[in-house]
Formats: C-alpha cells, sequence, structure tokens
C-alpha cells in the first residue's frame, strides 16, 4: 500500500480506476462528479492511456462499448441524468457481454433534478434501466476510501463474468474529502487474455461481438446464458457489512452515505439504551436477500433509511417478509438525513 | 463440346476476405456491389487479419457475416463513437465503420459530426439511399423533396419534413477530416471510381491521416418501387443533382 493522502471521493474512483488498468476513458462533464473527469483528462494522457471528452453521454458509452470490445479495461462515469442517456448502451454492453464500469454519482431528480446528493436512482441501477433481461453488478461504496476498494473490484468483476459493473454513488461520497491510502496498481500484463475480444481475425476465426440474433430461439439461448452468469454471480459475489447486529432490536438498513451517517446513529441511540444495528448492502445487485432473511428472524424492526422515496425498501420487503416490522424513512431532492432525524425515527419503533 | 474448366484460367472469384454466406440485401440491391468493392480493397491491401468491421443498425445490420474479419454490431447511429473507442484503444486496427444514411446522417449526427471533428483515423463508408430499407420504407434524412414513402405517402413536403440533407457537405466544413466525398454505384465507370475512392480512404487510415468519409448513392429497388435498372437511371438523373458527386475535401 501507499501512501496516506486526503482525497475527494470522485479523485479517488478516477485514481483506483487508474491503478486497477483502465486504458479507456470517456465521459461528458456533469456535475457533481466533474472531478472525476478532470483528473483522468489530467492524468490517463501522461500514462498514456485515452481520454476522450465525448460530445454526449450517448457516445460515452458507446465509446467505452468500442474498447470493450477490443479487450481493454474501460470506463464511464456521469451523474444522474446523464445515466439515463447511458441506458441504452449500459443495455448493449449486458447484451454483447462485454466488462465496463460504469460510475454513477447520483443527484436529487426526476428530471434534472439538482445537484445534491440522492440515492433515487436504485431502481433504474438494480432492475435493469435499460430494455431488456439483464442485470449489472451494482456495488454501493459508503466512505471515500470503500469507493477506491470497490471501484478496483468493479473490474475485476466486470472482467470475470463479462457484464457491466456500476458504482453506485452519490453527490455527498464524491464531494467529500477523507484520507485514503490508495490501492496498488494492477500490473496490466498479467490480467487474464480475453480470447473473445476483437484483436483482428489472425490466425483463427473471426470474434464477432454482438448483442442480436433474429432467430427466437437462438436470442433466447443468448438470454439464459445472461441468466446462467447472473444465477452464478448471486451465489458467488453478494457482499453486505453487519454493525452491532448481535444484541439489536432493532436494525437500520441502508447504503452508501446514508449507512455511514446511520453509524453515528447506532452510537446515539445505544447512549439511550436502544439496542440499535446496521445492515448495510454493498452489493446492491446481487442484493443480500439470505443475510437479511437470517438477521430479520432475531430482530423486531428493520428500518430502511434511503434519500429517496423508498426503492431499496423494496428488496428489504422481499428478504425480510413478515419476519419483522419494515418500516420506512427518507428524504428526497437532495436533503441528507441527518443523525438526530433518524434517531428520532428509531425511537418510534424502540421500546 | 465439353469445355475442360481445368485449363481455364480463373479471372474472377469472390475476394478472400468475404464469406460465403447468403446476402440479406433485396435483388438488385447495390449494397453487395459495396460489399465487394470493400472485399476486394481488404485483399489488396492485405488488411483482413487487423480490420474490424462495424456493423450498424438498417439493412446492413447483417454486415458482420461478410467479412473475415472481426466484427461489432452496434447501437443505432453510434457506430462512429464506437469505431472511436476502439481506434483509441487499438491505433493499430484498421477500423472500418458501414452505415447507412438514417444511421449516420439522422439518429447518429451527434456521433458523426463529432468523430469527424475530432478527426479519428477512421474510415466511414456511408451508404445513402434515401430511404429506411430494414423497417419497411419509411422517409429518410435524405428522401428527396416529393418522394413517396411509407411515411410521406403524399411525397416528402419541405415545409413538414424538411430537406434532404446533404450530410457530407455538413462534415467537408470541418477542419479535421482529411478525405471527403461522394461517389455512386450505377454504371461501371462509378463502380470503379468507388473503388478508387475507398481504397484511398482506407490507406488514408493505413498512412495515419485521419478521418475519411465515402459517401456512395445506392439503391432501393424494393422500397422505390422500381426495377434495379430504372434505379441506376434514377441515380444518375436525379439523386445526382440534389447529391452531386465528387470530392468534397481531399487533402490526402
Amino acid at each position: 500500500m501507499g501512501e496516506k493522502l486526503l482525497m475527494r471521493g470522485n479523485e479517488v474512483i478516477a485514481e483506483a480506476a487508474i491503478r486497477a488498468g483502465c486504458q479507456c476513458y470517456f465521459a461528458y462533464p456533469i456535475t457533481p462528479q466533474a472531478e472525476l473527469l478532470e483528473h483522468m483528462a489530467e492524468n490517463m494522457p501522461r500514462l498514456g492511456r485515452t481520454f476522450v471528452q465525448a460530445e454526449s453521454e450517448i457516445a460515452a458509452i458507446s465509446m467505452v462499448y468500442g474498447a470493450a470490445s477490443v479487450g481493454v479495461r474501460t470506463m464511464t462515469s456521469s451523474s444522474s441524468p446523464g445515466i439515463s442517456l447511458k441506458q441504452e448502451g449500459i443495455s448493449y454492453l449486458a447484451g454483447a457481454s462485454l466488462p465496463a464500469v460504469i460510475v454513477n454519482v447520483v443527484r436529487g431528480g426526476p428530471g434534472l433534478g439538482d445537484i445534491a446528493p440522492s440515492q433515487c436512482d436504485y431502481f433504474q441501477a438494480t432492475k435493469g434501466g435499460g430494455h431488456g433481461d439483464y442485470h449489472m453488478i451494482v456495488l454501493g461504496p459508503s466512505t471515500v476510501p470503500e469507493a477506491g476498494e470497490l471501484t478496483m473490484l468493479a473490474f475485476d468483476l466486470a472482467d470475470k463474468y463479462r457484464t457491466p459493473v456500476m458504482i453506485l454513488a452519490d453527490g455527498m461520497l464524491g464531494q467529500m474529502m477523507e484520507p485514503v491510502e490508495l490501492p496498488m496498481p494492477v500490473d496490466i500484463a498479467s490480467l487474464p487474455k480475453k480470447e473473445w475480444a476483437l484483436t483482428g481475425a489472425k490466425g483463427r476465426d473471426p470474434n464477432i461481438v454482438l448483442s442480436f440474433d433474429l432467430d427466437p430461439e437462438v436470442l433466447k439461448q443468448m438470454n439464459l446464458e445472461l441468466q446462467e452468469r447472473y444465477r452464478a454471480i448471486e451465489a458467488a459475489e453478494v457482499r453486505y457489512e453487519e454493525t452491532e447486529t448481535a444484541d439489536a432490536d432493532i436494525v437500520i438498513a441502508a447504503y452508501g452515505t446514508v449507512a455511514r451517517i446511520a453509524k453515528t446513529v447506532i452510537r446515539m441511540a445505544r447512549a439511550e439504551g436502544i439496542r440499535l444495528g446496521l445492515f448495510r448492502p454493498i452489493t446492491l445487485w446481487p442484493f443480500p436477500y439470505q443475510p437479511l432473511k437470517a438477521l430479520s428472524a432475531r430482530v423486531n424492526t428493520v428500518l430502511t433509511v434511503e434519500m429517496s422515496a423508498g426503492q431499496m425498501l423494496e428488496d428489504v420487503r422481499l428478504a425480510v417478509c413478515e419476519r419483522a416490522e419494515t418500516p420506512f424513512y427518507g428524504e428526497m431532492g437532495g436533503v441528507v438525513p441527518t443523525p438526530r432525524g433518524i434517531l428520532s425515527e428509531v425511537r418510534k419503533y424502540a421500546g | 463440346m465439353p469445355v475442360n474448366v481445368e485449363n481455364m484460367a480463373k479471372v474472377f472469384s469472390r475476394p478472400r476476405s468475404l464469406t460465403d454466406a447468403r446476402s440479406t440485401y433485396c435483388p438488385g440491391c447495390q449494397h453487395g456491389i459495396l460489399t465487394r468493392i470493400i472485399g476486394q480493397t481488404i485483399d489488396e491491401l492485405g488488411i483482413a487479419e487487423k480490420t474490424i468491421v462495424i456493423a450498424p443498425v438498417g439493412c446492413s445490420v447483417f454486415a458482420y457475416l461478410w467479412y473475415k474479419c472481426d466484427a461489432v454490431q452496434v447501437a443505432h447511429g453510434r457506430a462512429s463513437a464506437v469505431a472511436t473507442g476502439i481506434k483509441r484503444a487499438k491505433p493499430n486496427l484498421f477500423v472500418l465503420s458501414y452505415q447507412g444514411d438514417g444511421d449516420f446522417a439522422s439518429i447518429g449526427t451527434a456521433e458523426s459530426i463529432h468523430a469527424a471533428n475530432r478527426g479519428e483515423n477512421i474510415t466511414v463508408i456511408f451508404v445513402n439511399n434515401q430511404v429506411y430499407g430494414m423497417t419497411g420504407g419509411e422517409m429518410a434524412p435524405t428522401t428527396l423533396i416529393g418522394q413517396k414513402t411509407t411515411t410521406t405517402p403524399s411525397g416528402r413536403d419541405a415545409a413538414q419534413f424538411g430537406y434532404p440533407i446533404r450530410f457530407s457537405e455538413m462534415i467537408a466544413q470541418l477542419d479535421a477530416p482529411v478525405y471527403v466525398t461522394r461517389q455512386a454505384l450505377y454504371d461501371t465507370k462509378r463502380i470503379l471510381d468507388t473503388t478508387k475512392a475507398i481504397k484511398k480512404a482506407f490507406i488514408n487510415q493505413m498512412e495515419g491521416k485521419g478521418y475519411s468519409l465515402v459517401e456512395v448513392l445506392s439503391n432501393c429497388p424494393t422500397n422505390w418501387h422500381m426495377k434495379p435498372t430504372d434505379t441506376n437511371k434514377h441515380v444518375a438523373e436525379v439523386v445526382t443533382d440534389i447529391f452531386p458527386l465528387g470530392d468534397l475535401v481531399n487533402r490526402g
């Protein structure tokens, strides 16, 4: 590991991508992820790598599709309205089984919304925001150092499963500065070879990258292969964190920035004698249904807290079923819940 | 008298870089001629092993089947952006973006213009047949005034639908492109001219000169409701009036 630096979330994601061996980065400016783009603009050319400021989000994700098809590690980043534009390309990446990393530094919506932190794109990210039967792996970092770690992981998972992977951050995480110890750069030459990539049909039959077949039976087969891969991801890649759940009566279910705030709430609640814990999904897809199901059998209440109208709430309720109460507390429009605000919700279910 | 083919010289055959897959184009369609010209040029320049063919959306969606080359099928209109991604990632690959008029000059307007404006070192073949063939003959950005299509049943009316867009002329206004030309396929001379233009556009990329665009006026007997021979006459006499042939930029 290297030295400890004070860095902004957006910069850490950019730097982690570079260290993960991202060869090509394509993006369009949007707040609150501009620092990510700027870090790449400054550093990628210096390293002999590709930075292109695309004419649009659609072009940027299409450039990612091109770079991914020839087998290099590639990434784009944006914020909510821009991610909506990228949905076409994400669906094509999923359909063509191309690995790529997409960063969404979520801001308030819908429409133009605002530039403040939000978690209102959970449905879009985890349920397949574009057309067709697909999923992508969605990672929800909660701190600046974790944003770096999960960015490194995102490139590995994308390659391993030949799938787009999204980092679902938010404006607070993107803008916040924290001390980080940056991960060691990967040795690009040592990464597994991508035999399917377009490298020129020399001494072999042509490789074809596509998400298309007019024969329904063939397309069904392509879909079944995708689904099989999704089942493998669900079996192997679920990640989550539990904090002070061993004796908890109430747990907060939260991810990202809100989970971080919830850790403060745990201290405040426990000082009042309320046995509060936290269940934090790290992979938002695949969602940790089984661990939350197991936990919910031991507690009275699973309080979902989000910066949305209640999106992850639906997955929480699927996991908990009727085993515990599943109330919700959310803020919208870029308003960040305060520890006191969450604590007063927690008190409603205590005792 | 039986002919002994064993002793005859072979003077014409399928280019080595083309597969024997059955064509999906309609009878009389000039995409086939163009595919052959491209195959021939790939053979002549010996670049099959480093060529990446970009298959767009439209009648040429199956372009990945025609060449013994690596290929990628892409979203409608995004071919020039995908080409950018490929070429920037692997500059030693030869990138051929094959796009129709709807793809290149309508839904892909931004991607087309900006790839050209960045001077990406790629070759774009832009096939202009003034109609959306694959979806059943709807109006294209290049449909002529008065031309009947399934979405302009009374003929294209400029007041309502605008004018046929001269996209190559727009590209030619930019500083970066090294070669922008409009060619046709309606007779032998034009086929030979197109062949020359495509070879030049390919060599430009191989020599790292930058962006080349070859617009090719093609036909659509099916959706123009014309005999193939009549489509040749129509392109020669009517279409070239709106879309004049020749080089628009030649900085090679």
